[in-house]
């Protein structure tokens, strides 16, 4: 190319440079309806096989269980999809398009991916409607933040969760001062607050009475549809309460998937959990 | 302004920035207006004594900023305090000019006396007021962002970043002893005449300093404040109590931390370019790692993430030093560390934690 016509092209007034085209991130594409593909996915810490070539499959608007004896390897599989530990091998992606071995935990979460963790984890020091603001979807850097103030529809949006938790009356009260069972529901709503499609639950019911888990079930169940919903518990009445798949990890991989019957049928799991 | 609003929010604030009022309006008309002798005058010494408080309540703020609501435990603040002093110094040095020892109208004394045949190229442009002050806030600034740029990158935390920062001050420590950093080594610098044309030793300069360090003081409690009652203010509480927490509902924590460290190193600096002044020296001892932790036990004192606290315990600690340090001179490293070991033990909170109780609970 002449001198002139690398100057022409770089003159062009109908195109604008690369670096100044903003870096769209693809949207989450469901049209096979599947929001979640894990692939041939192995990590090893040290030596130990802690996930050994897992395919998982969760499908949009599924609820889904899965079980497993300790070290089965159910909370690193989260940890993958998170972001928070990046697989050996293998491949991870949500919907068509979205592939999160490249993204870190903040893209990831803004991608639509909310996670609770197994022990609760909120801001203990803040107020419980001050937890569900920081929480909620929109402009995540840092000038933004210093400036936001809540607008009436993000109020009427707090409000709402607060009423899908059962925290209307605690709204003001400090995190740390919740119980137990208050907490899990707070970390709950401070997922709906990301706007998630896919909400990962790491043992909902751990340390709740047996009111609060009957509660538990029926918010999980019914935020199934809209979201999609991965479970994991040790509960087995819990899970019967609320599952209609059932996928059991063993040793780092699927072992088997179903119904909770044919899961307690399965002859295979049975030795796993009650050894032979 | 919303500044105003958080402000009628925060009764330890109004009262400390009122009593910060008070003190920089009532101390320069009582040393330039109330004559000699009489009980209400306040003398050039005693004044610039009370500006060096204001200098480091400022360096405390910065210092709680970080600690109290970030939770980085920075041990190396007095690197970013230094660099504005030494900002400051160079100002001050080009403006010495031919009234030196060694009368060169262009090298300060000490290069002269090393032989030095012309100014190092970092000490050009030095001779303005506005580059120096631009120097002031840009390199404590930009120390601190590339600093922070790969520590929280790499998500180093807690104990072995608070290594990391001290490592950062005693290593500058070191460079600016040496006198081919071209710095005045050991001596550091010294012998200011004048500023902007006001000559350093007549009491209206220490008095506009003095004055200068209560206005910067009181800006950088309310930018402060702004800071800490906004949203980014309680995401920052938030990272120090659940960092992973903040990440999982999609904030980058390391530029949050990034941008809030660089701030307080933007505080950090102006402070030490306030402070040299009145003390009209600045050598490479304001970077020992001694001095960054006496920063750290002042915020403690006072009471950690209370902006009013910081302020209050960098004066009553430095107060308690120039005391013990003349009444009993071997006593006082004894004293710091009684007094740091004692407030952890006995006072998480601070001194300031003894009226706040209420609030809290509330």
């Amino acid at each position: 190319m002449s001198v002139l016509e690398s100057m022409r092209s770089f003159m062009r007034r109908d195109q604008v440079f690369d670096f100044l085209i903003p870096d769209v991130p693809p949207n989450l594409d469901l049209t096979h309806g599947v929001i979640l593909y894990l692939e041939n996915l192995n990590v090893s810490f040290d030596g130990f096989k802690a996930i050994n070539d897992l395919n998982l499959y969760i499908d949009d608007g599924e609820l889904r269980c899965i079980i497993g004896p300790n070290g089965a390897g159910k909370t690193t599989m989260m940890d993958i999809i998170t972001g928070k530990t990046k697989p050996d091998s293998g491949s991870a992606w949500f919907g068509q398009e979205i592939n999160l071995l490249d993204m870190d935990e903040p893209e990831i979460a803004t991608a639509g991916i909310g996670r609770k963790f197994q022990k609760p984890t909120v801001f203990e020091q803040h107020r419980v409607i001050d937890n569900l603001e920081l929480a909620m979807a929109g402009d995540k850097r840092v000038w933004p933040t210093l400036t936001a103030h809540l607008n009436s529809a993000e109020q009427d949006r707090i409000n709402e969760i607060l009423k899908i938790i059962n925290l209307e009356e605690h709204f003001s009260r400090r995190a740390g001062s919740l119980s137990h069972g208050q907490k899990q529901w707070l970390e709950i709503g401070m997922l709906l607050m990301q706007n998630p499609k896919l909400l990962l639950v790491d043992e909902p019911a751990a340390g709740m009475t047996h009111q609060e888990m009957d509660q538990t079930a029926e918010l999980l169940t019914s935020l199934a549809g809209t979201h999609s919903v991965v479970v994991v518990e040790h509960d087995m009445d819990f899970v019967r309460s609320i599952a209609n798949k059932v996928t059991v990890l063993h040793q780092g991989s699927v072992l088997a998937e179903g119904t909770m019957d044919e899961i307690q049928n399965n002859q295979q799991v049975i030795e796993v959990y009650l050894g032979e | 302004m919303v500044v105003l609003k958080y402000l009628k929010q925060d009764r330890g604030g109004m009262i400390t920035l009122g009593l910060i009022a008070l003190l920089t309006i009532a101390v320069p008309i009582c040393n330039l207006m109330v004559p000699e002798g009489n009980v209400f005058h306040v003398s050039t010494f005693t004044m610039t004594l009370l500006g060096k408080y204001l200098c480091y309540a400022l360096l405390a703020l910065a210092v709680d900023l970080v600690w109290g609501y970030l939770g980085i435990l920075s041990l190396g603040h007095g690197a970013f305090f230094s660099l504005g002093g030494y900002a400051m110094g160079m100002y001050l040095m080009r403006q010495i000019g031919s009234r030196g020892v060694y009368g060169n109208p262009l090298l300060p004394d000490f290069m002269v006396f090393l032989n030095w045949e012309q100014l190092p190229w970092f000490w050009q442009g030095f001779q303005w007021f506005w580059f120096a002050m631009l120097m002031v806030v840009l390199v404590p600034a930009l120390l601190a962002f590339v600093f922070g740029w790969f520590a929280f990158r790499s998500r180093v935390t807690g104990v072995y970043l608070s290594i990391m920062t001290q490592a950062l001050t005693y290593a500058l420590l070191l460079a600016f002893y040496r006198n081919e950093m071209g710095f005045g080594g050991n001596n550091g610098l010294t012998d200011f005449k004048d500023i902007l044309g006001f000559s350093l030793q007549a009491d209206a300069t220490r008095v506009g300093l003095f004055i200068a360090s209560g206005v910067a003081l009181a800006l950088g409690y309310l930018s402060c404040l702004y800071i800490t009652r906004s949203r980014l203010g309680r995401l920052c509480t938030a990272i120090r109590d659940q960092e992973d927490r903040v990440r999982f509902i999609g904030f980058k924590v390391e530029n949050i931390k990034l941008w809030i460290f660089t701030f307080s190193a933007i505080l950090a600096g102006v402070a030490g370019a306030l402070y040299v002044p009145h003390v009209g020296i600045i050598n490479p001892n304001e970077f020992s790692p001694l001095a960054s932790i006496e920063m750290v036990v002042w915020v403690a004192v006072g009471g950690r993430a209370t902006l009013y606290g910081a302020v209050v315990g960098a004066i009553m600690v430095n107060y308690a030093k120039s005391y013990l340090t003349v009444a009993m001179p071997d006593a006082w490293l004894f004293a710091l560390g009684a007094l740091f070991v004692l407030v952890t033990l006995l006072l998480p909170r601070g001194v300031t934690g003894l009226v706040r109780k209420k609030e809290v609970d509330a």
